[in-house]
């Protein structure tokens, strides 16, 4: 099977890659977890402020490929403002969208712009990429304390 | 056994290239694979220190074994298990020669250079370790050669010294020598490194090592395929090599260890073969090298390791060796000719890898875009973090060598940057 690079690396990831949203520390965060694919070199730490069941705040930081960099950044974007279970629900979606086979069309339902994930389907080695910053989250929503990995 | 016909392939001629280029040119026919396409494009495999090729003369005597020799080594008397030890063993009296030891008794099959070095940490290092004494590494070890140590030292109360290394990638000798103490039980070293490319210069070490009467192991894992190994010469203790990566199959390797030691040795595992006698209260093993090969052996690999050293000592190795100097030399030099750009470390001697960096993009990104290219890089620590860290890097893009890859071939990488900067401008 080809693959085109222009399905992986859309302009908008790669816009994200060059300019991450909420690539910051925030002052009110009240949850982390860490997140680190050690064989590619991907660590992400993502921060969040949680308050009566509502994310206000997300933001990350880390070093890692442009994928993850990328996914990093749309998700913190996604997340901002919504209900914990409406997060873990897009947690779900995004990553039954990532793991399921390339050669049919994606389930993207309510992932809007996070859709452009799509494309790492055809390059099985790069999901676990995509998938490590929402692992991350899944592991600050439920307040875990290990490292996570997606390796 | 014989090499394959080998066709002339044109490339060489199409680019007008001198003579010993189209030597490599036909030996590359030797090797099926590379006549594989990538993503649409003819592979360009420059993962060497990750893993070799194998040419048809190894792929053939894993098939002829299987196909008529398959039987089980040291056991019965019938003719198939006869012949089957004949090759297992006649293949050990090939390492042997291959890296020049005294004798084959020297030579252990093991797993790889990973077991092969675990088989020293647990049979020499520990029994011998106390309270206070020191095994001294290197900074740019594989983690192979680090964790072995770390569980042993930690176990006896020793402590794991490093040798420093310096921003090119070249061990501070001096260091070295004042590293060398009273203490200091085992220097266990790597003699080229996997992510720099850095030829250590062993034969020094070893001397300075052995004046103060200290063993000394070589991770022997990334010389083998480009070099003429003699551990006589060397005068070192033990040798550690896998077979992958010297064009043999996987699973097999080899421990080349001074009789002298190995006798002293107490086993490394227990089971079938390395035994002389079995009662419930007492067991007597068997003489080298059986005491160290427990169960069933990788009869095939052995007999396919076997096969690439008899390929590979029927070549002109010095030939070929200038080759892939020269094709290195070429992959340094473009690389750093190249924007964005940077190579990480730049040691004295080199040999087989060149790692780099690129400003635009991470290694993992860099790696799958000239995969699309069908050029096959490594991408990552390559198990050596602590060389990772030095650096202040968190992977590397890795270009690695063998004697069948051309300049073409980095030409082809150095093309496949240029998509990199495309799509991440």
């Amino acid at each position: 099977m080809t693959t085109d690079l222009s399905d992986l690396y859309q302009q908008l990831i790669v816009d994200h890659n060059r300019n991450p949203r909420n690539f910051r520390v925030p002052p009110d965060a009240n949850r982390t977890a860490e997140g680190d694919n050690p064989l590619c070199g991907d660590r992400i730490t993502l921060y969040l402020h949680v308050e009566d069941g509502r994310v206000l705040d997300a933001a990350f930081q880390g070093s890692g490929c442009a994928i993850s960099r990328a996914s990093a950044s749309m998700m913190t974007q996604a997340v901002q403002g919504k209900t914990e279970e409406e997060a873990g629900r897009l947690f779900k979606a995004f990553h039954t969208m990532v793991t399921s086979p390339a050669t049919a069309p994606p389930d993207t339902g309510d992932l809007g712009k996070l859709a452009a994930f799509a494309g790492v389907r055809a390059f099985p080695a790069r999901v676990k990429c995509a998938n490590l910053p929402w692992h991350t989250l899944h592991a600050a929503l439920a307040a875990k304390t290990e490292r996570v990995s997606t390796e | 056994m014989t090499t394959a016909s080998r066709s002339t392939v044109s490339r060489a001629e199409a680019t007008g290239r001198a003579g010993h280029v189209a030597d490599v040119e036909s030996l590359r026919a030797d090797f099926p694979i590379l006549e594989r396409t990538i993503n649409g494009q003819p592979l360009v495999y420059l993962d060497n220190a990750a893993t070799t090729q194998k040419p048809r003369p190894v792929i053939e005597a894993v098939r002829w074994y299987y196909e008529e020799t398959n039987a089980n080594v040291h056991r019965a008397v019938h003719t198939l298990s006869q012949q089957a030890t004949a090759a297992y063993e006649g293949a050990r009296a090939k390492v042997q020669r291959f890296l020049n030891a005294a004798e084959s008794r020297e030579i252990i099959y093991v797993r790889g250079t990973t077991e092969a070095i675990n088989l020293v940490a647990h049979s020499f290092a520990r029994p011998r370790l106390r309270p206070g004494d020191e095994v001294l590494i290197s900074a740019m070890e594989h983690h192979s050669n680090i964790v072995p140590w770390q569980i042993v030292t930690a176990e006896r109360g020793a402590t794991l010294r490093v040798i420093p290394m310096d921003r090119s990638g070249d061990l501070l000798l001096d260091r070295y020598v004042d590293l060398l103490t009273d203490r200091t039980r085992l220097v266990s070293l790597v003699h080229v490194s996997n992510s720099l490319g850095t030829v250590n210069p062993v034969a020094e070490m070893i001397r300075q090592a052995k004046a103060r009467g200290i063993p000394v192991l070589l991770d022997g894992a990334q010389a083998v395929a480009h070099h003429r190994v003699d551990v006589q010469s060397l005068g070192c203790d033990f040798y550690a090599c896998s077979s992958h990566k010297m064009f043999g199959p996987t699973g097999i390797g080899a421990l080349y260890g001074r009789a002298e030691l190995l006798e002293e040795m107490p086993p490394f595992q227990g089971g079938g073969d390395m035994i002389r006698s079995v009662t419930f209260e007492q067991t007597t093993y068997a003489v080298l090298p059986h005491k160290f090969e427990a169960g069933t052996p990788h009869i095939a690999g052995a007999v396919g390791l076997g096969a690439a050293i008899d390929y590979l000592m029927a070549l002109d190795r010095d030939s070929l060796e200038r080759h892939e100097a020269d094709v290195v030399d070429y992959a340094v030099e473009r690389l750093r000719a190249e924007p964005g750009v940077r190579l990480i470390g730049c040691p004295t001697r080199r040999t087989g890898a060149v790692s780099f960096v690129m400003d635009c993009a991470h290694a993992h990104d860099v790696g799958t875009i000239v995969d699309q290219a069908g050029v096959a890089i490594r991408t990552g620590h390559h198990c050596t973090q602590p060389v990772m860290d030095f650096f202040g890097v968190p992977a590397t893009a890795r270009a690695s060598f063998a004697f069948y890859n051309t300049r073409s071939d980095v030409d082809a990488l150095v093309s496949a940057l240029a998509r990199v900067r495309k799509v991440f401008a």
